[in-house]
């Protein structure tokens, strides 16, 4: 194992609270993905800046009408992996600081990676 | 305070080898704001998994990017190699050191070039890339590739390289080093160069930090950080400290890449001289089941790998965070307060492969 890889699941009520906290610690945002499974699983990857320990938050959210809350104004630079989770995932993200209403990804098939959504928008 | 005025800067642009296009909010000739806009060649590799194979999914790694080819198979092959608890021999892991270190090198030479173009220096574009042909002629000749390498698998290598080449490899590597050498000052001592640089593109320690980068843009910015601290592979065996500039500068990336290069000499080298024999892959049996969070140093700077195995042939998740997606806020942060001229410089300062980022 090159690392140990802690991680921790949340709900999505927590996720500001719990980022701001890793924030004052002076822990890194690392990545943020989304997986598409019976549900939509989101990662949201930390690191601690001088020890390289890894942390991920979990969340599972509904493939039908998901919604999370932005976390660009503790971490400005999630705004490209949360419009990301937009364009891909057809994810709602509340408050982000850059929205870029769903352009940011130029696609032609719109959220690619929940086909349940798009197929509900259509 | 001056008229706003909106320029458009790409997604075609003499400096862009790649699409990506920015708004340049501008006062007279300051940009107060940067807007960028990606997608343009969005490819969906990560859907790819839902019909490749997870060893399949190697060649679709190494086909993100024609420059970091082989950094990117390394990264997807380590992620499912964590998953299936498989270890790779040892000589393996020192291949794939030897070849990433070896992609610093072709990469930072391919940038050094364009860079060089960028500001007016067209004979010393010509020359690193003169210099990155030598290069790409020791790729081929050990994985058979210029572009796209395919040297990489689950398990470990597709090639070796036998102890007699690797031997030859070395003076060749040393005809490399002394050519490098004719060039690298420029980029270091030349007031043009200096001038159009130096306090251009600032990226302040503590902005760096928080907006996100990594590679040689956060290490420029007094940051030692580097992937290969994790020790992954033979890079547990090797001796290295990341290079890192307090300039925070267009400068200082540059002065971090030129030594970064000088670096990878080294350490290949060291990989030479402390590979061990054996064989260079072992046996892959059964499907990945887990999940892994791959992370290794590109030249570009971080790349995660995510791999979620079920137990069948295909994976549930591949997902791929590559350094320039990374580098984009610091990007939008270096351009403000820039004047219209340095956009160019600022923009490949970042060394941006679009590629990577849109996969």
């Amino acid at each position: 194992m090159i690392e140990e890889q802690e991680i921790i699941e949340i709900k999505k009520e927590e996720l500001v609270e719990k980022v701001t906290a890793l924030e004052a610690k002076g822990y890194r945002l690392v990545q943020i993905h989304c997986t598409t499974l019976d549900t939509l699983i989101v990662d949201y990857t930390f690191e601690e800046y001088d020890t390289m320990k890894f942390l991920n938050y979990r969340i599972e959210i509904p493939r039908k009408d998901p919604q999370l809350p932005s976390i660009t104004s503790i971490y400005f630079a999630a705004f490209t992996y949360e419009n990301e989770l937009h364009d891909l995932f057809g994810i709602k993200i509340d408050g982000n600081l850059l929205d870029f209403g769903g352009t940011f990804y130029r696609i032609e098939v719109k959220q690619p990676f929940n086909p349940e959504q798009t197929d509900q928008e259509k | 305070m001056g008229k706003r005025t909106v320029i458009p800067f790409g997604p075609h642009h003499p400096v862009l080898p790649e699409p990506i296009h920015l708004d340049l909010v501008l006062e007279d000739e300051k940009v107060v704001e940067a807007i960028p806009n990606i997608g343009f060649i969005h490819r969906g590799l990560e859907l790819l998994c839902e019909r490749k194979t997870f060893d399949q999914m190697v060649l679709v790694a190494e086909r993100i990017c024609g420059i970091c080819s082989l950094v990117h198979g390394v990264g997807y092959a380590q992620g499912v190699e964590e998953v299936m608890k498989l270890e790779i021999p040892s000589r393996a892991k020192f291949l794939r050191a030897f070849w990433s270190e070896l992609s610093k090198v072709h990469s930072h030479l391919l940038w050094l070039g364009l860079a060089a173009d960028a500001i007016g220096y067209e004979s010393l574009f010509m020359h690193c890339w003169r210099v990155r042909e030598l290069v790409l002629d020791i790729f081929e000749e050990t994985t058979g590739g210029r572009i796209v390498f395919d040297a990489t698998k689950v398990g470990g290598c597709r090639r070796d390289i036998d102890n007699n080449t690797m031997k030859r490899l070395m003076k060749q590597l040393d005809v490399v080093e002394e050519e490098f050498k004719k060039i690298s000052d420029v980029f270091i001592e030349d007031y043009t160069v200096m001038h159009r640089w130096v306090d251009v593109g600032v990226l302040t320690t503590e902005q760096a930090k928080s907006l996100g980068a990594c590679g040689p843009v956060l290490r420029a910015s007094g940051v030692a950080k580097d992937m290969r601290m994790l020790k992954y592979g033979a890079y547990g065996q090797l001796d290295f400290e990341p290079i890192t500039h307090n300039g925070c500068d267009c400068y200082a990336r540059g002065v971090v890449r030129v030594n970064e290069i000088y670096q990878a000499f080294d350490i290949m080298r060291q990989c030479a001289s402390k590979m061990p024999d054996g064989e260079v892959e072992v046996k892959v049996k059964g499907f990945p089941t887990g999940e892994f969070f791959s992370r290794v140093e590109q030249p570009r700077g971080e790349v995660v790998y995510y791999v979620k195995g079920n137990g069948t042939k295909h994976l549930d998740r591949f997902r791929v965070r590559t350094p320039t997606f990374a580098n984009v806020p610091p990007l939008v942060q270096m351009l403000a307060g820039c004047d219209l001229a340095d956009v160019p410089a600022i923009v490949l300062c970042i060394d941006p492969c679009i590629s990577c980022t849109e996969r």
